[in-house]
């Protein structure tokens, strides 16, 4: 088994909230012990990390990896080698598939899949209705014993509050964990843009702000109601922070997450109708971006996602309405989230609660942690290595990235799982 | 010269002194259109209208405006095409780029369609509509009009009435005739103006007597028709009451001032008849006519540039 000392590491702990110079050993896949002092001696493997950051590995909600239906646009070994350069070592998928993981018998199967072929951790997570279609729940007990972690609908939000209501009531019951997308699905309905002075010189179909926030105030009003486990997938506007705070401060079981896209770009970035710039819900204003990243500080959004949704070019080359959503997000998601870093806005300890502390403490894993007993994953990574993004080297099989020729800063140096190197040079 | 562009996609893109040099064109364009004549400013060259939305009026426009100046003109009903087989528009922009036209007029129920499709072809891209975003040539045409009836595009009071939200013709004039440093004042009830709208550097009336108070110009547009019943605006004849132009509602404008209507109208709805006909009020009828000159104009100075500059790009440029 392992027996590896890294040393001369700046060690990013969230969970201390500590940032400093170290040592860190790992034995059996697990963290034997860390410290600032001297490191330990007689251990045979040792690796110098030369002052450069090692980190939890990043816990990320909300992958989508298009098995089954789509393995052209990714698979399970492909978004594994995403996740493993992007320092991503728990992959939570989405169950959006062209067929919904909506069965104990699709969830075996993608489980299966991920076992055999990715060299990260999978977590998956289930539909909470059957074929994400809003009408009937689904088998919510066996797909726990399956092995869902949580679950959700994703972007198809259930119109029918009746059905909701009992979904949640039921998923109370057997204290799962759901995931829910804030939207007043009506007035959403065929919007590609956020509304204001950018969409309507562009001409674009589009939606207030506010249908967040609706969504959200109905969202919580059946979480008191209910009392189940929730977990907000995307807060991406200020208006709705205030009723976050208020169903927090209330002591409601809730969490809430926020992609990498809408923590670094805004709507203007979509200029003359660039496709890869259409994500669900669409980018927001400048404001809300701000206003996103100081809750993001405050703790009051808890997890920063990839929200990785792989499309293939003849998806999106297509007129912006008629475009596919979303953005492979896995390998950009730490060097994209460092822009905060380098801005000041966040500091490396409050940027790793947000990858990895906070998202696997909401889903009950040991990971996210540099205690000694935690899970040895971890990424070793240069937060001021200077690149420009080529999309064409990225390692997921479609290559729809706003970040394409953008200049960054933060490059992964090697990933670790259970110990093993999954990314680097050995 | 001082026309560079390569493609008109929109008004946006285009430098007030491009535009003064087009319509300084069209000028010349509507005296040889007068004079029965013809020009051979498009000779041996291709020009093909792909229009994926009905239209009548635009259409044969530019036919004509093709025609007059000796081009080629193929007419492609996109509706009943191949898109109805499944075919992309890259695919369908790929294979007319083949066939290797000087000028691709392209109308699209999509905004940035056209855009998009610029960026395949290596020929001169006109737009004649896309979505909701622009419609330039009509803009221009608009612009002509104005400048012939009022000798000037510039420092004149502007009402833009009715359907702001859903209209390309009013995006594309409230760029234009901001660029010509005029006043523009928009018309409507708050359902059908466009969500951000004070950001766009206009005034914005939901009274209409208000907003053509001492105005040069009234500028109709048209509601389309399922936008009519309950969703956007009670019924057609409350419409009518508040917002459709009749004698009254233009007597506070000035006293010469001109109206105008991009087509076709719904009479009794946006505009009355008598209205609509009054040759001392109405320069309709003339704009039809500055929209061939207009369209000649864009499509000589787009084929010069492209002579200019040796095309020896590729296709996926």
């Amino acid at each position: 088994m392992t027996d590896l000392l890294l040393t001369h590491a700046r060690l990013i702990d969230p969970e201390a909230d500590s940032d400093a110079p170290g040592w860190l050993h790992i034995r059996d896949g697990v963290i034997a012990a860390s410290g600032n002092g001297a490191a330990p001696q007689g251990i045979e493997q040792v690796l110098d990390c030369r002052g450069k950051c090692l980190a939890p590995g990043i816990v990320d909600i909300g992958v989508k990896v298009c098995e089954p239906g789509e393995r052209h646009k990714e698979s399970y070994a492909s978004a594994g080698r995403a996740a493993a350069a992007g320092g991503v070592t728990t992959m939570i998928t989405r169950p959006d598939t062209t067929q919904a993981i909506d069965s104990p018998e699709s969830l075996e199967f993608v489980a299966r899949r991920a076992q055999a072929d990715a060299s990260v951790h999978v977590r998956h997570m289930a539909a909470l209705t059957k074929g994400r279609q809003g009408r009937e729940m689904a088998e919510i007990g066996f797909l726990l014993d399956a092995g869902a972690v949580a679950f959700s609908d994703c972007d198809a939000v259930t119109r029918n509050t009746k059905v909701l209501s009992r979904a949640l009531t039921y998923a109370r019951s057997l204290d799962a964990l759901v995931m829910l997308h804030p939207q007043e699905p009506v007035l959403s309905d065929g919007a590609v843009a956020t509304s204001g002075k950018f969409a309507s010189l562009r001409g674009l179909p589009a939606v207030s702000a506010m249908a967040e926030r609706m969504g959200l105030d109905r969202d919580i009003a059946l979480i008191e109601m209910t009392g189940v486990r929730a977990h907000f997938d995307q807060i991406t506007t200020a208006r709705a922070l205030p009723a976050l705070q208020r169903a927090k401060r209330n002591g409601l079981d809730v969490t809430a997450g926020i992609s990498i896209h809408h923590l670094t770009l805004n709507e203007m970035d979509v200029a003359d109708y660039r496709t890869f710039f259409k994500v669900k819900p669409p980018l927001r204003a400048e404001d809300d971006r701000q206003a996103m990243i100081e809750a993001l500080r405050d703790g009051l959004i808890d997890v920063i996602c990839s929200m990785h949704t792989p499309q293939d070019e003849e998806s999106k080359r297509l007129p912006f309405e008629e475009a596919a959503a979303g953005a492979v997000a896995l390998e950009t998601l730490l060097p994209a989230a460092l822009r905060l870093y380098h801005a000041e806005a966040l500091t490396l300890p409050q940027l790793f609660r947000a990858l990895s502390l906070a998202p696997a403490r909401r889903l009950g894993l040991a990971a996210g942690r540099l205690a000694a007993g935690a899970p040895a994953d971890l990424v070793l990574f240069d937060a001021h290595a200077p690149f420009v993004l080529d999309r064409f080297k990225l390692h997921s099989k479609s290559k729809n990235t706003p970040f394409d020729g953008a200049r960054m800063q933060g490059r992964v140096l090697a990933t670790f799982v259970a110990g093993a190197r999954v990314y680097g040079e050995p | 010269m001082t026309f560079t562009q390569r493609h008109l996609l929109g008004i946006e893109p285009l430098h007030p002194s491009e535009i003064t040099t087009l319509l300084d064109l069209a000028d010349d364009y509507v005296r040889l259109n007068r004079g029965k004549r013809h020009g051979d400013a498009l000779a041996g060259r291709s020009q093909i209208n792909m229009f994926f939305e009905n239209s009548t009026r635009t259409q044969a426009s530019f036919e004509l405006a093709g025609q007059r100046l000796g081009a080629d003109v193929m007419n492609m009903a996109m509706q009943a095409s191949s898109i109805k087989k499944g075919e992309t528009l890259i695919d369908t922009a790929l294979t007319l780029n083949a066939m290797h036209p000087d000028l691709l007029v392209v109308r699209h129920p999509h905004s940035g369609a056209v855009d998009l499709l610029a960026q395949k072809v290596n020929c001169a891209v006109l737009n004649a509509g896309d979505g909701r975003h622009e419609h330039p040539t009509q803009a221009l045409l608009d612009a002509l009009t104005i400048r012939r009836a009022k000798g000037r595009l510039h420092r004149l009071n502007i009402a833009i009435c009715g359907d702001i939200a859903h209209s390309r013709v009013a995006r594309s004039n409230i760029l234009l005739l901001g660029k010509m440093e005029n006043r523009v004042r928009l018309v409507g009830p708050p359902t059908l103006l466009p969500a951000g709208i004070a950001d766009f550097g206009v005034e914005v009336h939901d009274d209409m007597r208000e907003g053509l108070r001492d105005v040069d110009v009234v500028m109709m547009l048209r509601l389309q028709k399922e936008r009519m019943d309950g969703g956007f605006i009670p019924s057609e004849r409350e419409y009518y009451h508040r917002y459709g132009l009749d004698a009254e509602k233009l007597s506070h404008a000035k006293p010469d001032a001109i109206v105008m209507h991009p087509g076709p109208m719904n009479r009794g709805v946006e505009i009355d008849g008598e209205i609509a006909d009054d040759i001392n009020r109405s320069v309709i009828q003339e704009q039809v006519e500055m929209g061939v000159a207009v369209r000649m104009a864009a499509m000589d100075l787009l084929v010069r540039n492209r002579t200019a500059t040796t095309t020896t790009e590729g296709i996926m440029a």
